[in-house]
């Protein structure tokens, strides 16, 4: 097969095109025809499917082009998949939403689209460059997805939150960029990798602002200010998505321009990403126990989750990455499972998101609150579930590079953290119910049984996965 | 020989009857009553199959038994099952004790009973399975795992300071429990498996052995519970319904001194001896000082529960004693204790089901209208005393026995707690059962039911058999715990040798 294009082979961004053009045709569709949110949220979850099922025809092996700053391996075949299903399942959790007729926003879909482009090509960049155009696709997108809900002040007032702070960390990520580049005269990982054997200062200053734009994108301690504002006031759907599917991706470029950029100076980096993974821990597991609005207390949840991720990172190991790829698969499940049902809550058509409002639940809907307590266990990392196994792996990794301090700081932290996930079941099992709930949705129930199932049976067979990780661990050494 | 999984089987039948359970819900009276039924059935089954490990158990062979194996997480990492003379007694204490669980809740409970028993079930199964892993990994899956049912135990069915006590109960154990899950992985690191038996051969390095025993330790101690991390336990016991007690003393508590015996003296022996002073100490220390307070409680569940703190005193004594006498007694002491504190918390459930309140000050006289209860609680409190000729006087013997040859001191200090155990146990009978019977609420109150003595005759029957006749236990342990003193004893000998060439 001959894909080329002004000398660059095109198999290797195939199902980037695909998605591209196909994002472009439905929004012509969604433009030009009529009552189309439907149809184009439909046909944007197939072409999801599409892209996912091409990106894993490719040929196996290292596929590289544009000169080396367009990467597919393994790690990236992987997590494109994932970063994909976080996205195919965010249109499908934002079924209602968009069903609303007073919205009629055919663009989201078309949003989320771009957004996931940008997320994969963020996944494969093998240069600064290219890093900067993914993240800067998937940012925009997500920030006006952020504002989606037009009328309404909070969720305004988050997009312009997240735009703000967002436009501050890629400056500052530019800024990194070009220091690095001026110190080490390239922009490809690999050549900085070979230029950067030593630590100099300039480096390592480029390094600092590097990371710094990236702890934001992951919502990690002490660039984390953002979350928990944006969360509560995206649609719940939008927020499901911010927890998902870009979390995949900048954790995939924060791993990557780590591992592959920056290996002959783990020492420096590693410090960095030792203190983000306790701070963000940390901080995630305090923060969350007075939180009253089950959004809010995902997003410190989801703020402590990356510090348990960024732990198999600081190991800096073939372990530690594919700890991380672990964490993130279990995560995103949870996440979409949790999301599943925190959109469920709803009483006389309206949303509610307090805590208190899962009063008694396991009485009212009892196979509801069964899988949602499992979740819950499952976040705070109690086995069998399959929060414990991502856990499990990220810390293995952590004790085989010696890090002592960060792994025992770490499980204590996920003891606290288990403290609120207890709290949400306790008013789950423990308290008198208030009235019920509204019925459950058709599409929010596959999501929940979909990700509840794999959280509750993954510890019968959790081969393929961990097998799956540890190939794409590999690709990155 | 074995052609079925038989240990799977036992471990896994509960979970089948839990999924039986859930495909019959409903919340009418006939649910209920199929709920129960099938728990019941469930339960007497489990124990049925698990005597075939029994009857197929050789005794003379020290090493692990109905040995499977299969894939799992990686290479190192299996699923490993099989029981030797150590873990065996456990496992049949568990099978044994679930159906009486099951009936003592026959009447007692009325709420949402499906999930009562599906919990109960699953707990079950997470017992069994941690007394029969083989696996490092696998055990903490199981270990953990039974926090999750027994949390929603307390939590949902308990008494009124409920939500206090299962959330104490379950941060408590899980901080204890982390620590030990990063010793797994140093170990795993070490060895590349965390396959038990092939650590039992392995030599850890002193260092990690150092650190290893004592995040270990962090979790049994919490489990177990010694003093001074024991705090939990009279909360989790008073809130807990009177089955949850029961599977709380008499199963859950035996994990940490299983876990002491299974993992801390065969992995890490030169820790264990090193420590060993320090679990002395500890160990006195629950034994006087938990007596004492017991001798202050005002409420009867409270009371047995710090009783329970202070003979698991004596089991963790008799463990770190090292000696032939003291494991074996330790193991007899546990699955004494199980049979007797499980039937002293089903006593309490008894009378409490009748006047709905566990305040010792609330009884009195009972023997003018119960006079078989009377009989029945006063063998439980007898062998609780440890009375020759009931259970509870071979293990604490033994153990007192086997301390002796290490340590005096220590074994001096802990027979001063036996007469204190005496002191706290006495009055309390003389309290609840003797006297005049004078409160106007005790005027018409019944004596046990025939379901009530069907649960407490077996046990009254077990602890005065073992009493007189501890064969049994002892033979089935004898074996193993033989060569787990031996591989104890060569190892510490061995670095004694060495830093005597020096």
């Amino acid at each position: 097969m001959s894909f080329e294009s002004a000398g660059y082979q095109l198999l290797p961004v195939l199902p980037e095109l695909v998605l591209a053009v196909g994002a472009m045709a439905l929004l012509m569709l969604g433009a030009y025809g009529k009552e189309t949110t439907r149809l184009v949220t439909g046909l944007s979850i197939g072409l999801l499917v599409v892209v996912g099922a091409l990106e894993l025809m490719l040929p196996a092996g290292k596929l590289t082009t544009f000169g080396g700053s367009f990467i597919v391996d393994d790690f990236a075949r992987f997590l494109k998949v994932l970063a994909l299903i976080g996205s195919a399942a965010t249109l499908i959790l934002s079924a209602e939403f968009l069903a609303d007729p007073s919205r009629r926003i055919f663009e989201y879909a078309i949003l989320v689209l771009l957004s996931t482009l940008g997320m994969m090509v963020l996944i494969s960049a093998g240069d600064l460059i290219m890093l900067y155009l993914g993240l800067e696709l998937m940012s925009l997108a997500l920030y006006v997805v952020a504002a989606s809900n037009r009328d309404n002040a909070k969720s305004t007032e988050a997009g312009l939150k997240y735009f703000v702070l967002g436009a501050l960390s890629s400056g500052m990520l530019l800024y990194g960029a070009s220091l690095i580049y001026g110190f080490t005269g390239t922009v490809s990982f690999a050549g900085i990798a070979t230029a950067a054997k030593t630590g100099s200062i300039g480096i390592v200053f480029g390094l600092v602002f590097l990371l710094a734009g990236l702890c934001f994108k992951v919502s990690a301690v002490p660039f984390h200010m953002w979350t928990p504002d944006v969360y509560e006031g995206a649609p719940t759907p939008v927020t499901a998505f911010f927890a998902s599917a870009p979390k995949v991706a900048a954790l995939a470029v924060f791993t990557r321009v780590a591992l592959t950029a920056f290996p002959g100076i783990v020492s420096e980096w590693q410090q960095i990403v030792v203190f983000v993974a306790i701070a963000s821990m940390v901080l995630g597991s305090f923060a969350a126990i007075g939180q009253t609005n089950i959004k809010r207390l995902m997003a410190y949840s989801s703020i402590g989750h990356m510090g348990f991720a960024l732990v198999g990172l600081a190991a800096g190991t073939v372990e530690g990455a594919q700890g991380v790829l672990v964490y993130i698969s279990i995560y995103v499940a949870m996440t979409l499972g949790t999301f599943a049902v925190i959109l469920t809550m709803k009483r006389n058509g309206q949303h509610v998101e307090s805590i208190r409002d899962f009063a008694g639940l396991s009485r009212t809907n009892p196979l509801l609150a069964f899988f949602f307590a499992m979740l819950l266990f499952s976040l705070a990392g109690v086995p069998p579930l399959a929060g414990f196994f991502g856990k499990f792996y990220v810390f293995l990794a952590a004790i085989k590079a010696g890090l002592f301090t960060l792994a025992v700081i770490g499980v204590i932290a996920s003891v606290i953290g288990a403290y609120y996930y207890l709290t949400i079941i306790k008013v789950m099992y423990f308290d008198e119910p208030l009235a019920k709930l509204d019925p459950m949705r058709m599409e929010l129930r596959t999501v929940l049984a979909v990700a509840g199932l794999f959280n509750i049976f993954f510890f019968v067979y959790p081969g393929p996965l961990v097998s799956v990780a540890t190939s794409a661990a590999k690709s990155l050494f | 020989m074995t052609t079925w999984p038989i240990l799977s089987v036992v471990t896994f039948l509960p979970v089948v009857g839990a999924l039986l359970i859930y495909l019959s819900r409903g919340d009418d009276e006939a649910a209920r009553r199929n709920a129960r039924w099938i728990a019941l059935w469930t339960t007497l089954i489990t124990f049925a199959v698990s005597l075939i490990l029994v009857w197929r158990f050789d005794a003379a062979q020290p090493d692990f038994q109905f040995v499977e194996k299969a894939q799992w997480l990686a290479s190192g990492i299996t699923y490993h099952m099989g029981v030797d003379g150590i873990s065996l007694p456990f496992v049949i204490l568990t099978t044994a004790l679930m159906p009486f669980c099951i009936i003592a809740s026959w009447k007692s409970i009325t709420q949402r009973v499906g999930e009562y028993m599906m919990a109960f079930l699953l707990l079950e199964t997470l017992m069994i399975g941690t007394f029969s892993a083989l696996d490092l990994v696998l055990f903490y899956l199981f270990f953990e795992g039974g926090l999750i049912p027994m949390f929603l135990i307390i939590g949902v069915w308990g008494g009124p300071r409920r939500v206090y006590a299962s959330f104490k109960f379950f941060l408590y154990t899980l901080l204890g429990s982390v620590l030990m899950l990063l010793a797994i992985m140093a170990l795993y690191w070490n060895a590349g498996t965390t396959d038990i038996p092939t650590l039992m051969h392995t030599a850890v390095p002193r260092n990690l052995q150092t650190w290893a025993w004592l995040a270990f330790f962090a979790s049994f101690a919490v489990k177990m519970p010694m003093w001074p991390v024991h705090t939990w336990l009279p909360d989790a016991h008073v809130e807990a319904p009177t089955a949850g007690s029961v599977v709380l003393a008499a199963i859950l508590l035996k994990m940490g001194g299983y876990g002491f015996l299974r993992f801390s003296l065969p992995m890490f022996p030169l820790a264990s001896h090193d420590f060993a002073p320090l679990i002395f100490g500890m160990s006195v220390i629950a034994i006087i000082y938990t007596s004492l307070v017991a001798l202050m409680q005002e409420d009867i569940k409270k009371l047995i529960a710090y009783s329970s703190v202070a003979h698991m005193g004596f089991v963790t004594m008799g463990i770190f004693a090292g000696t032939t006498q003291g494991v074996a007694g330790g193991v007899f002491q546990m699955v004494s204790h199980g049979i007797v504190s499980g039937a002293l918390f089903l006593c309490v459930g008894i009378v409490y089901d009748r006047m709905h309140t566990r305040e010792i000050a609330a009884y009195g006289g009972l023997v003018n209208r119960m006079p078989l209860y009377a009989v029945v609680f006063m063998v439980f409190t007898m062998a609780n005393v440890g009375l020759p000729g009931t259970s509870g006087f071979v293990g604490e013997f033994l153990t007192l026995v086997g301390t002796f040859k290490v340590s005096i001191p220590t074994a001096t200090a802990a027979t001063l707690g036996v007469i204190l155990s005496a002191a706290y146990a006495l009055w309390l009978y003389r309290k609840v059962v003797f006297g005049k019977l004078t409160k106007p609420s005790l005027a018409s109150i019944k004596d046990l039911t025939f379901r009530e003595s069907l649960i407490l005759l077996p046990l009254v029957f077990l602890t005065i058999l073992f009493g007189v006749y501890p064969k049994p236990v002892l033979d089935m342990s004898a074996a193993s715990v033989q060569q787990l003193v031996n591989n104890y004893n060569t190892a510490i000998t061995a670095v004694k040798a060495a830093a005597l060439l020096q």
